[in-house]
Parts: structure tokens; C-alpha cells; sequence
């Protein structure tokens, strides 16, 4: 009897180890209410990028060198000669801006949805962490390649830690284990690239979500689901992780890989931004490039480095601009977590933070005039403006009332009657041809359709 | 655990013992863990003075030279320059240079010790950044104040052709001037001088 060893050496391993347990806890029976929607794709997207980055990551460890003299080659190495080599190599790259792109998405869910607010603080405070750590691994990782802007970013942000008082200058040359960025620094940096921060980022994973699965994941109407249970104790708004989240997020999977693909395959230094141009020439300790700026994921912390006039003042509000982040969960006074629920001030704080965000991204890319610099400053204090203040207006926000159960949304075959008519009148037929190429611009319509659209979106900032 | 009749501060004094001497333990390990990260004695080593021949230096000519790794610059200072530095003074953040680093015997209007030539570290006191050289007098992307000086293209910080720090800039102090002298009417020698002071 085949079958029945199988069995035996299943419940050999079963009584030895909480395998069933564990899935039980964390998969088939953990309750997650069943109203999520398009943000809550991105954690398990993070968690596919980071299986990326290590497989693709340990791959590239065995042909590159971390040697100020063959650094720069062997990645030339990886990227012609080495089989499938480019391939991995953009795997990573790309996957560095995919992991910030999806990142910077799933935090935007919590400022929507209030996932940083009380009872779920720790997870936030775990996600920011992890912010962080990821943040000194992308630093470290782009160092590695040895080009120009590889070499004058390591620089540039080293040299931040020496606008510290006092021990600054000590702390810095500890950092880079020589008077300027050298093969000591890269050797070290791969260490920590490879090694230390990649265990610290599992283990910080780790503790997110086990930090969730406590407290119980969040959803887009804000509400706690444990209040309605049924006599099996299972809340009655919740669905099991698996299968039928799991199911959801293999569909974010192929959407986002679909997606992936196509900058791999097409457009791997996007035009400068996943890779930038400065970094295909070998490091030059003599000469900083004409123009540089760090990959677009640290732009909008760099512009604000860079409104500041002051050296120590201008490192301050960089850190401080991440610093703050930290202490959303406390600073948020709002009875309500949902957007969907709160005033119509937070909704508008959180658009021109949005927009301010979006802004000095822009501007950190671009070069440091006059202009430029004001526009920064400006959206400086609207960035601090959203968070320092925040005490203030959410205290003073007309919330709406909070349904006592989980609401139902329109589905997307919901709204197909409605697309179809927008459709038929922002067009009109022409004669003479047949198919979707029938059909022309009705511009009166369109008018009609996108005023209809703004004051949408105007009466829903209220 | 029986804990009837137990003695339980000579417990708690116990843990506390074990404590300290682990803490000691964890504090003495530490100190060769951390140590490792600073410059080894190689690197410590390396730094060996660089002779640098000026005879064939152009008027208003830049060259860029590598000592202890970075950039260092020779400039051959006009004299329409040298009148253009006596006029930036109220511009500048730092004019006598009494906040920068330079040795003392450079701690002058020019910055240098022969004011024609002019020898700095080509590293932008802010975040390290090596500015660009321009020294044409207004150029388009500068302005019409510009008189000729670096430009930080990092974070935008302007420098005299003294290496002295623009004010509204977001470097702090003058660029840093290594220390050096002359071996003869044509060489200078950098990393190098006969006084070891410097401030």
C-alpha cells in the first residue's frame, strides 16, 4: 500500500513538528474580512520581490566581485558573457525599483485605510523598519556596480553622517574604513548588502506579519470585524487567507509580472531611472559627474536634503522627513481609520501630500536651480505641514458615521452598463464603417462627461 | 521550581552578577568587532606626498591630481582673477577663512602661498561632491553674479576661484586646502610641509 506510507511519513513528520498548526494559524483559518480590493495586493507583492531579489541576488554573488579594481568588469562580465547573465542582472535591478514602487504603494493603503492606527501601531512601526532596512539595502546594493554615480551617491550619503556634531567626522570615516569611498567600502557594502541586511529584512517580515495575524488585518472600511462573530467564533465578515486570498494574490502575481516583464525585457534603465547613465562609466574618485541625483525611490527625500541652505539643518530634515513616518500611528487623533469615513480635511491633507511627495521626487531628479530649490521648499513645508499637523486637523475633522458591518462596493461587472453608456456619449457614430473604428470624439459629450468626473471628485473631498 | 525557604536575594543577586559580567563580556567583544570597520594601517599608510610639476601650467589653467585618494587642484590664478577676490567679501560666508581647514601658512586673502597658484581639495565641504571648474565670468546657467569660480552641480553650492563658500549655499566652510610647499620655483610638493600646524 503506496499511499498509506506516504501517509505514515506525513504524520511522522506531523507529530514531530506544528506544520498544521502553523498553516492553520496563518493560512486556512486565519479570518481576513472579505472586502479587500486593489491596495491589498501589494504586500504579497513585496514578498514576491523580495523571493526575487534573493534568488536573483544569490545568482549574481557567483560571478561578481566586490573588488574596487574588478567590480565594474564583472558586472560587464555578468552582462555579456555570463549565460541568461543580463537576464538576472535586470531581474535584480529592476527588481530594486519594483520593490520601492510596490512598497511606497502599500504604505499609501495605510494612509488611505488607517492601517497604522491603534490596535495595529507595532505593524507599522515593523513596516517602517523594514522601510529603513531596505532603504540601506538598495543604498548599499547600487554602490556595488562601481560606476560614477554608484561611487559620488556612496559618497554624498556617507558624507551625511559627518554633518553629526562631534563624532560625525570619526562616524563617517568608520563607515568607509578609509578617507574616501574605496575598495574598503565596497568590500564592506557588499558584506552588508549580501549578508547582514538581508537577514535583518526576513527577520522584520517575519515580524510583520506575525504582528498582523495578532491583531488581525485591516480593510478598506476601517471597521474591526471580530465584533460580529458567528457561533463558531469566525467573524462573520471574514473569509480565510487561503484559498481565498491566496487565489487573489496569484492574480496580482501574473498582473505584476506581466508588468515586470515588459521593463526587463524593454526598457530594463527605463530611461534613466531603474539605472541611470552615469553608472555605465567605471567610478572616477577625481570627477563627480555634471549632474547627479540618486534612482528615483530616494528623490523625494534628496530634494529635501537639498531645500535645506545648512548642512547639519538640511541632514536633519532628511532624517526627520522619515523620522515622522514613524510617528504617524500618534499623531493621527481621528476617531475613524477609512478615508471612506473621514473628513473632507484629511482627504485634502492627503492629496497635497500626494502631491508634494510626487513633487520633490520630480525635483530631486532634476538639477538644483534657483527655481527649482524654491518650489522645493515650498513643498517641504507641505510635506511636514501633512504630519506635524496632523494633531491639529484630524482633531477638528467632520467625520461620517461608520457602518457597523463591512459594506459592498460595486463590483467591476457592476459597473459595465455604466461604462458602456459614458462610452456612447463621449462618441457618436460615423457612417459608412462598422466595428469599434465606427464611432468618433463626441466632444460636447466629453466635456460633459469630465465635468461630470471633477465635480465627483470634488463633492468625494468633502 | 520549589521556591519554599529560598534565599531570593542572594538569587537576584546572582542574576544581576551574571549580568554585569556578560554585559562586560558582550562590551569587550564589541570593541575588535567595531574596530575591524576602521581604516586598516594599509590604508592609514597610504597618503605618500605627491610632487606635481607647475612649469608647463597655462594662465587660468586647472589640473587635477589624486593624493591620499582624492581630488586635489592646481590652479594658475590670473591677475584680473586675483582682483576679482577682493571684491567677493561681503558674498561670502566665510571670508578669512577663520571656520575652514587649511594649513596656517595659507590662511590668507589668496588662500595660498603663492597667491598665483592655488592648491585645494577638490571636495565640496558638504556631502563630498568634487565641483565643477567655471571659470568664465557670467555664464548663462549661473547667472549674471557669477565671477568665476566651482559650482557643486550635488546641491548647488558655489565657491570663490579661493575655494571660499558662497553665502545662501548649503556648504558649510571654504573648500579644505591639503597641506604643501614648494621644492623648487617649478614643484610643489602636496601632503608635504615643513610646519606640521595647521588649523
Amino acid at each position: 500500500m503506496k499511499t498509506n506510507r506516504w501517509t505514515d511519513c506525513g504524520n511522522w513528520v506531523l507529530d514531530r513538528f506544528p506544520l498544521t498548526k502553523f498553516w492553520n494559524e496563518h493560512m486556512a483559518h486565519y479570518y481576513a474580512p472579505k472586502n479587500f480590493n486593489f491596495w491589498y495586493f501589494f504586500g504579497s507583492l513585496a514578498l514576491l520581490v523580495l523571493v526575487n531579489q534573493f534568488v536573483t541576488g544569490i545568482l549574481l554573488t557567483m560571478n561578481y566581485k566586490p573588488d574596487a579594481k574588478l567590480a565594474f568588469d564583472s558586472v560587464e562580465y555578468i552582462m555579456r558573457e555570463v549565460h541568461w547573465g543580463w537576464l538576472i542582472r535586470y531581474m535584480h535591478s529592476t527588481g530594486a525599483s519594483a520593490f520601492f514602487i510596490v512598497i511606497y504603494l502599500h504604505m499609501f493603503r495605510g494612509l488611505l485605510y488607517g492601517s497604522f492606527k491603534q490596535p495595529r501601531e507595532l505593524i507599522w512601526i515593523f513596516g517602517m523598519l523594514l522601510f529603513v532596512a531596505l532603504m540601506a539595502e538598495a543604498f548599499m546594493g547600487y554602490l556595488l556596480p562601481w560606476g560614477q554615480m554608484s561611487y559620488w551617491g556612496a559618497q554624498v550619503i556617507i558624507s551625511l553622517f559627518s554633518a553629526i556634531p562631534v563624532v560625525g567626522e570619526e562616524l563617517s570615516l568608520w563607515i568607509r574604513g578609509d578617507y574616501v569611498v574605496s575598495d574598503a567600502t565596497l568590500n564592506r557594502f557588499f558584506a552588508f548588502h549580501v549578508i547582514a541586511v538581508p537577514l535583518v529584512l526576513v527577520l522584520l517580515v517575519l515580524l510583520h506579519i506575525i504582528a498582523l495575524h495578532e491583531v488581525g488585518s485591516n480593510n478598506p472600511d476601517g471597521i474591526d470585524i471580530k465584533k460580529h462573530k458567528d457561533a463558531n467564533g469566525i467573524p462573520l465578515d471574514g473569509i480565510p487567507f487561503h484559498p481565498y486570498y491566496t487565489v487573489k494574490d496569484l492574480v496580482g502575481f501574473a498582473v505584476f509580472m506581466f508588468f515586470f516583464a515588459v521593463v526587463i525585457f524593454y526598457m530594463p534603465e527605463l530611461g534613466g531611472f531603474f539605472l541611470e547613465h552615469a553608472n555605465f562609466i567605471p567610478a572616477d574618485p577625481l570627477k563627480t559627474p555634471e549632474h547627479i541625483a540618486p534612482v528615483w525611490y530616494f528623490t523625494p527625500f534628496y530634494a529635501i536634503l537639498r531645500a535645506v541652505p545648512d548642512k547639519f539643518a538640511g541632514v536633519i530634515a532628511m532624517g526627520g522627513s522619515i523620522v515622522v513616518l514613524f510617528l504617524l500611528p500618534w499623531l493621527d487623533r481621528s476617531e475613524v481609520r477609512s478615508i471612506r469615513y473621514r473628513g473632507g480635511i484629511y482627504k485634502k491633507a492627503l492629496l497635497l501630500f500626494v502631491i508634494s511627495f510626487i513633487g520633490l521626487g520630480y525635483l530631486g531628479t532634476q538639477p538644483a536651480t534657483p527655481s527649482a530649490t524654491a518650489v522645493a521648499r515650498v513643498l517641504t513645508a507641505i510635506y511636514f505641514g501633512f504630519f506635524l499637523l496632523m494633531p491639529i486637523y484630524t482633531r477638528w475633522e467632520k467625520t461620517k458615521p461608520v457602518p457597523d458591518r463591512l459594506t459592498e462596493q460595486p463590483s467591476l461587472e457592476d459597473r459595465i452598463p455604466d461604462l458602456v453608456e459614458t462610452f456612447n456619449e463621449v462618441t457618436v457614430k460615423t457612417e459608412g464603417k462598422s466595428g469599434l473604428f465606427s464611432r468618433k470624439l463626441n466632444y460636447q459629450g466629453l466635456s460633459a462627461v469630465s465635468i461630470r468626473f471633477l465635480k465627483r471628485i470634488k463633492g468625494s473631498l468633502d | 521550581m520549589n521556591i519554599e525557604g529560598v534565599d531570593k536575594s542572594k538569587r537576584q543577586f546572582l542574576t544581576s552578577a551574571l549580568t554585569v559580567v556578560g554585559a562586560v563580556g558582550t562590551g569587550y567583544i564589541a570593541v575588535p568587532f567595531l574596530a575591524q570597520m576602521q581604516p586598516s594601517t594599509k590604508a592609514m599608510a597610504a597618503g605618500a606626498p605627491v610632487t606635481v610639476d607647475i612649469s608647463k601650467m597655462e594662465p587660468g589653467q586647472l589640473i587635477r591630481v589624486a593624493w591620499r585618494g582624492k581630488p586635489v587642484w592646481l590652479l594658475n590664478r590670473t591677475p584680473e582673477v586675483l582682483e576679482t577676490l577682493k571684491t567677493l567679501d561681503d558674498q561670502l560666508r566665510d571670508p578669512q577663512s577663520s571656520e575652514s581647514i587649511q594649513p596656517v601658512y595659507t590662511k590668507n586673502p589668496t588662500r595660498a602661498l603663492k597667491p598665483e597658484i592655488f592648491v585645494a581639495v577638490g571636495l565640496c565641504t558638504h556631502l563630498g561632491c568634487s565641483p565643477t571648474f567655471r571659470p568664465e565670468i557670467a555664464p548663462a546657467d549661473l547667472g549674471p553674479d557669477w565671477k568665476g569660480g566651482f559650482f557643486c552641480p550635488c546641491h548647488g553650492s558655489w565657491f570663490d576661484l579661493a575655494g571660499r563658500v558662497f553665502r545662501g549655499v548649503p556648504a558649510p566652510t571654504n573648500l579644505e586646502i591639503p597641506p604643501y610647499r614648494y621644492i623648487s620655483e617649478t614643484q610643489i610638493i602636496i601632503g608635504e610641509d615643513t610646519v606640521e600646524t595647521s588649523v
